[in-house]
């Protein structure tokens, strides 16, 4: 079984008519996806890839009975894009979209406090679960279906890290790319819950790298519930150039435990399992289970 | 992107936010006869350069007379500043702030920036403006308070902040009209953070930005075409500044092995391997998933073009925009074009591996093609150093 998206799983593309929308709303009928039509302000009505294209989320929801949608659209209009599909109470909104102004994801956070949806993303590579449904952009080829959940705060490590778990001869429940953004939907901690709730998933890999404060909160949630399957943590970023920083308040809000050794020290304790280089997360997530068994 | 504190300055005041008079100077003549302009006897001279920490670093100076102005901006100008904030290259002064030295009854430190573990914006004050707050708050010499702001930017509780700081009743009123305009100039220009530190009360009882800095969303940008041509890039590196013209995230490093990969998490994990095998990477290059074959052979060339570098290591996993066979013909355009070559280890998985083996018979690239990534990162290191005198 997996998490967030399933066989049922009946999904539109914000900005399905544009060069990426088409591209990967393409790619993810040809993988199987239940991509019943698309939305695109002013092209309602008209059909694009033999589906339906609707002026509106709420309308093309109406008609098609979706269930998912996936925001494709600019970065000066994704946050609008993603609001209209919180209101028109989408049950999941996947964004792809990079580079979407700081503000305006405050008021999506915003508008996803009246809501019912859950969102994931921006900067998302999307959810995939094998051999059933494929909502984003990754590459598909090197996952093969079974009992690993992966959660990833990075978009181009997550193919990565699939093949190799693939590698390792495990398969995957979900693989999940969160996003990169410092403010997105979805949290680490929130998707880690939904694997733990997962009666398919026996184990998850966390990608996280330097900045923002998700996997320490992930690791207070672990240590205080100890979940009985192995995680095993890819953190990223131990030698990342330096930043120039201007002024003092970052340092007030977020502390001094955003670096990777802070991440890999708080994550540790929680027992979690590291991975110590990229390279070594399949077999580390293979011995973890030989263990546990 | 961040502003430098003339430019701080000048977008405060337009919307009603006090700062010190003052003029930015080109040259040491320039600074004397600005400060006489401005009637100044007492006054600061302040390095321009886009970091903190610059009290610290001596780049500002206090001086009270035009004529000491003068020499001051003349010591100043052209030397390079570096300070906790810049990195160890620091940064070279072309103009310097002469400034009207303000009679301060106290001062506060007060900022707004975005919290992004909450997804708020939110307001920082404390009780006293100065330049090493972060230590004297690690050692509770001092405070911070917080106020955020309602959804929407909506402004509350004021007044209990203003009580919070210690502030006369009287300030009241100016203090919460200060946060309004703050929090107007900060949304307005989809800033993450402005800082005033230290912001000074007057003797005649006004708050007035003696330092300030700004910092704008780089996403946002489009936006504001007016903060886009502020932008001074004579301090930015060139080669950064050509890479972002193809569609490809560079950071320069002191290293020898050019690092090639689509995705900044790929990256990271790549310059962590590279460590872990004692190696030292030049650079970090991300393709973006924009970026054409052409964009992807600008990028090679600038690695070709650098003498540091000693091997190339390419680690790509080819999505669906980017697929492997782009970054292989961007690699053959560039061995072509500037008919340099190193030592090129090229790692891919993904989309369309197996064709970019293709395209790099076709252009006669000689690469080293290991598919598994340690592997890769190994061979990379030691072809460096085999290159290198011994480290």
């Amino acid at each position: 079984m997996s998490i967030l998206v399933d066989a049922d799983t009946r999904v539109i593309c914000q900005g399905m008519t544009g060069r990426a929308g088409t591209h990967y709303s393409a790619a993810m009928i040809a993988y199987g996806t239940r991509v019943v039509g698309g939305v695109r302000p002013g092209r309602g009505g008209s059909r694009h890839l033999g589906l339906p294209v609707f002026d509106t989320v709420a309308s093309a929801k109406a008609d098609t009975g979706a269930n998912a949608s996936m925001v494709f659209v600019p970065p000066e209009n994704a946050a609008a894009a993603m609001i209209e599909a919180i209101e028109a109470e989408m049950p999941l909104v996947v964004a792809l979209t990079e580079r979407v102004p700081l503000q305006d994801m405050i008021r999506v956070r915003d508008a996803l406090k009246h809501g019912t949806t859950t969102l994931i993303g921006p900067n998302s590579q999307g959810v995939l679960a094998p051999g059933v449904c494929k909502i984003g952009v990754m590459a598909t080829g090197g996952e093969r279906s079974g009992h690993i959940g992966i959660l990833s705060r990075s978009a181009s490590l997550t193919s990565e890290v699939t093949a190799q778990v693939s590698a390792a001869g495990l398969g995957q429940s979900t693989t999940v790319g969160i996003g990169g953004d410092a403010i997105h939907g979805l949290s680490m901690r929130a998707c880690f819950e939904l694997f733990l709730a997962d009666p398919e998933t026996h184990g998850v890999v966390v990608v996280g790298e330097i900045g923002g404060i998700e996997e320490e909160e992930l690791a207070d949630f672990i240590a205080d519930s100890r979940p009985d399957m192995p995680v095993v943590a890819l953190i990223v970023g131990r030698h990342a150039p330096e930043r120039r920083r201007m002024g003092h308040s970052g340092a007030f809000i977020e502390g001094a435990r955003n670096d990777a050794a802070g991440k890999i020290r708080a994550l540790e304790n929680a027992g979690v399992i590291i991975a110590e280089s990229p390279h070594l997360v399949g077999e580390t997530m293979q011995r973890a289970l030989l263990i546990e068994a | 992107m961040n502003l430098q504190e003339f430019q701080s300055k000048t977008l405060l005041a337009r919307y009603g936010i006090d700062v010190p008079k003052g003029r930015l100077a080109l040259s040491g003549d320039d600074a004397q006869a600005g400060a006489r302009a401005l009637g100044l006897e007492r006054s600061a001279v302040k390095a321009q350069v886009p970091a903190g920490g610059r009290g610290r670093s001596k780049g500002v100076v206090l001086v009270s007379s035009p004529e000491e102005a003068g020499a001051a901006a003349r010591r100043l100008l052209g030397e390079t500043l570096v300070t906790e904030q810049t990195g160890p290259a620091g940064y070279l002064v072309r103009q310097v702030l002469v400034e009207e030295a303000v009679e301060a009854d106290r001062s506060l430190y007060l900022a707004v920036l975005i919290d992004t573990a909450r997804a708020e914006i939110a307001i920082l004050a404390g009780p006293e403006g100065s330049e090493d707050i972060e230590d004297k708050l690690q050692s509770g010499q001092t405070r911070i308070e917080r106020l955020t702001l309602a959804p929407g930017g909506a402004l509350n509780e004021t007044e209990a902040l203003a009580q919070r700081l210690g502030l006369d009743a009287r300030l009241h009123s100016s203090f919460a009209r200060l946060l309004g305009q703050l929090r107007t100039a900060f949304m307005e220009n989809d800033a993450t953070l402005i800082e005033l530190n230290p912001l000074a009360i007057t003797t005649a009882g006004t708050f007035v930005a003696l330092d300030a800095k700004i910092v704008i969303d780089d996403n946002a940008l489009f936006r504001h075409p007016d903060l886009v041509a502020l932008r001074d890039d004579r301090e930015d590196d060139g080669v950064e500044i050509a890479a972002q013209s193809h569609q490809l995230n560079y950071v320069r490093m002191d290293g020898d092995i050019g690092v090639v990969v689509n995705g900044a998490g790929l990256g990271l994990a790549t310059l962590d391997m590279i460590r872990a095998a004692n190696g030292r990477p030049a650079n970090f290059m991300d393709i973006r998933t924009t970026a054409t074959s052409i964009d992807v052979a600008h990028g090679f060339a600038l690695l070709l073009d650098n003498p540091a570098v000693r091997s190339i290591l390419v680690n790509v996993h080819g999505g669906g925009m980017q697929p492997c066979d782009i970054i292989a013909d961007g690699l053959g355009i560039a061995m072509r074009r500037t008919g340099k070559a190193r030592p090129t280890i090229v790692r891919l998985a993904g989309n369309n591996a197996e064709y970019a083996r293709f395209r790099f018979q076709n252009f006669g690239c000689k690469v080293i093609d290991c598919p598994d990534m340690w592997g890769a990162v190994t061979r990379a290191v030691d072809e460096a150093s085999a290159r290198g005198e011994s480290r």
